[in-house]
């Protein structure tokens, strides 16, 4: 059975180049960075090894680096701990409607907090409008929070405009990057952002690390209370190993990053074009090509999309979905809906996140397994064109 | 066979090779329950002779554990009396496929609300016609 993975916006698979330079992190080299011993000390010079792999690609200086447990850690200690360090210039964040649920979340505890969120809307592609950003902006703003690229739909963000914005009105500017480091250029300068989360299981490096920048200057309260580590930015023995895979991950991200996507991206436009040309009704989720080089999210009408992610795992093909069976909260996508996809269209949502493994024989098996696949499950449906989702709404059954 | 995350191998068997799929020609009863809005909605119709359930189709836009109930009902329906058919539960469709996970289990709830709309539909019409 073939085994063809293609949700990278997941997670991604470790690179052997990254597990070979983790191994002796945790095998012989088990030292803890803060003994001052050598095996201590040998610890820590592979941790700042890798801090200077991470400031070198995002273009700061390793001491704006701090390392994290992941992702949605980076994020929280992005926007708790600048909204709790800064609560004496203000008290209002702005964020979008489409943000990850860690941003979102995050913001909506600092509300009842007492704190005051603005959620941006978004527009059919699901971009944000920096005058929207600028309108938004008010004395007791502290904190702009708008993530580079969305991770369901690949959407880019205008970035480096809304950092321009924020620059001028005084108000630091985080950014959720998970998405883009190691896919996009990701220069702190160029965005203009003062903060940028980072996580390395989405660039082929381990999980349970990520890295959060933090402008110089920039006053934050840490999140754990402990020892001093990360300059008493983070408390906590540092995940050594996992830093030692950041830092092999993203250097080898940043060589290969150009190749990558456009390699990705033609890819990318392969299936699409050949879904597209086999399959009828069917729309694309996102900007055409203010995308990630490997995401592709379509709705496909009249069905669920679940069941085509179960039918296409059960040809070997990991995708996933923007619907509410795979959500444990039974609710569809905030942001497809945010982008103003009906709902019974966002249920039928399906995601292709590409990576550096898959090859165009996997994506032309794709073009060729879906379409029955498509086929079977609208023959099982009551909607078609001719009976469209309007006709027909049932009795809510009780245990809605 | 792949196990697809945490459905049973009835469930897949189900959702690969649904049994009754389709829809009935002027059927005696119909029901029609959920909302594509929530991501699963069933329709059953149903063909009644001498208080039998003689015929039973299934139409589902639904995730697999939707479309595996439908179909699991239709078969646990078709051929019993009207009561019968009544007495059918959604833990008897969930335990005739082997088990659902727990956030599943809504899915077979369904299925079960929609032969009793279906048969409901049907009392209802031949009601008007009695009178």
């Amino acid at each position: 059975m073939k085994a063809i993975y293609m949700d990278h916006n997941a997670t991604t698979p470790l690179d052997e180049r990254v597990l070979e330079a983790m191994m002796p992190y945790l095998k012989e080299e088990f030292g803890n960075a803060s003994s001052v011993h050598s095996l201590g000390i040998r610890a820590r010079a592979a941790i700042e090894e890798a801090r200077g792999k991470v400031a070198q690609a995002l273009g700061c200086s390793p001491k704006e680096v701090v390392f994290t447990g992941c992702g949605t850690e980076s994020d929280n200690l992005a926007i708790k701990g600048v909204a709790y360090a800064n609560r004496d210039k203000g008290d209002h964040i702005i964020t979008s409607r489409i943000e990850h649920h860690a941003v979102l979340h995050a913001c909506q505890y600092l509300e009842k907090q007492g704190f005051r969120v603005t959620y941006l809307p978004v527009d059919g592609y699901g971009q944000v409008d920096p005058d929207d950003v600028r309108k938004a902006i008010t004395d007791k703003t502290i904190l702009i929070t708008i993530m580079h690229a969305n991770n369901e739909v690949g959407t880019v963000q205008p970035i480096a405009e809304i950092g321009k914005i924020a620059k001028e009105r005084g108000v630091y500017f985080h950014t959720d990057a998970i998405q883009t480091v190691g896919k996009l250029p990701t220069k702190v300068d160029e965005l203009g952002v003062d903060l940028l989360s980072l996580s390395a299981h989405k660039l082929y490096g381990p999980k349970g690390v990520g890295a959060l920048y933090i402008r110089n200057g920039v006053k934050l309260h840490p999140l754990l209370h402990g020892g001093p580590h990360e300059w008493n930015r983070r408390a906590g023995t540092e995940n050594v190993a996992g830093i030692v895979g950041l830092g092999k991950a993203i250097e080898l991200a940043m060589e290969g990053l150009e190749e990558e996507a456009q390699y990705l991206t033609a890819l990318r436009e392969r299936l699409y074009e050949g879904l597209r040309s086999s399959i009828d009704h069917i729309r694309l989720n996102g900007h055409p090509t203010q995308r990630l080089p490997g995401t592709l999210s379509l709705c496909f009408e009249y069905i669920e999309g679940e069941s085509i992610i179960m039918g296409l795992d059960l040809k070997g093909v990991a995708v996933s979905s923007g619907s509410a069976c795979t959500s444990a909260s039974l609710e569809p996508s905030h942001v497809l809906l945010a982008m103003g996809v009906p709902p019974a269209i966002a249920q039928g949502s399906v995601r292709f996140s590409l990576g550096r493994d898959n090859t165009e024989e996997q994506v032309d098996y794709v073009i060729e397994e879906l379409p029955p696949i498509v086929a079977r499950l609208r023959e099982i449906s009551m909607f078609s064109p001719e009976v469209p989702f309007s006709a027909m709404a049932g009795p809510r059954p009780r245990s809605h | 066979m792949e196990q697809f995350g945490w459905y049973s191998e009835k469930v897949i068997e189900h959702f690969q090779h649904p049994r009754n799929m389709g829809e009935i020609e002027n059927p005696d009863g119909v029901g029609l329950v959920g909302n594509p809005i929530c991501g699963d909605m069933m329709k059953i119709t149903i063909k009644v002779k001498d208080n039998l359930i003689e015929d039973i189709k299934f139409k589902t836009f639904g995730c697999g554990a939707a479309i595996a109930t439908s179909s699991m009902v239709t078969e646990l329906v078709k051929g019993k009396t009207i009561e019968e058919a009544l007495k059918v539960t959604n833990k008897t469709v969930a335990e005739a496929l082997g088990g659902l996970p727990p956030i599943k289990m809504h899915c077979s709830l369904l299925a079960e609300e929609a032969v009793k709309a279906a048969i409901d539909d049907y009392r209802q019409r031949r009601g008007k016609a009695d009178e």
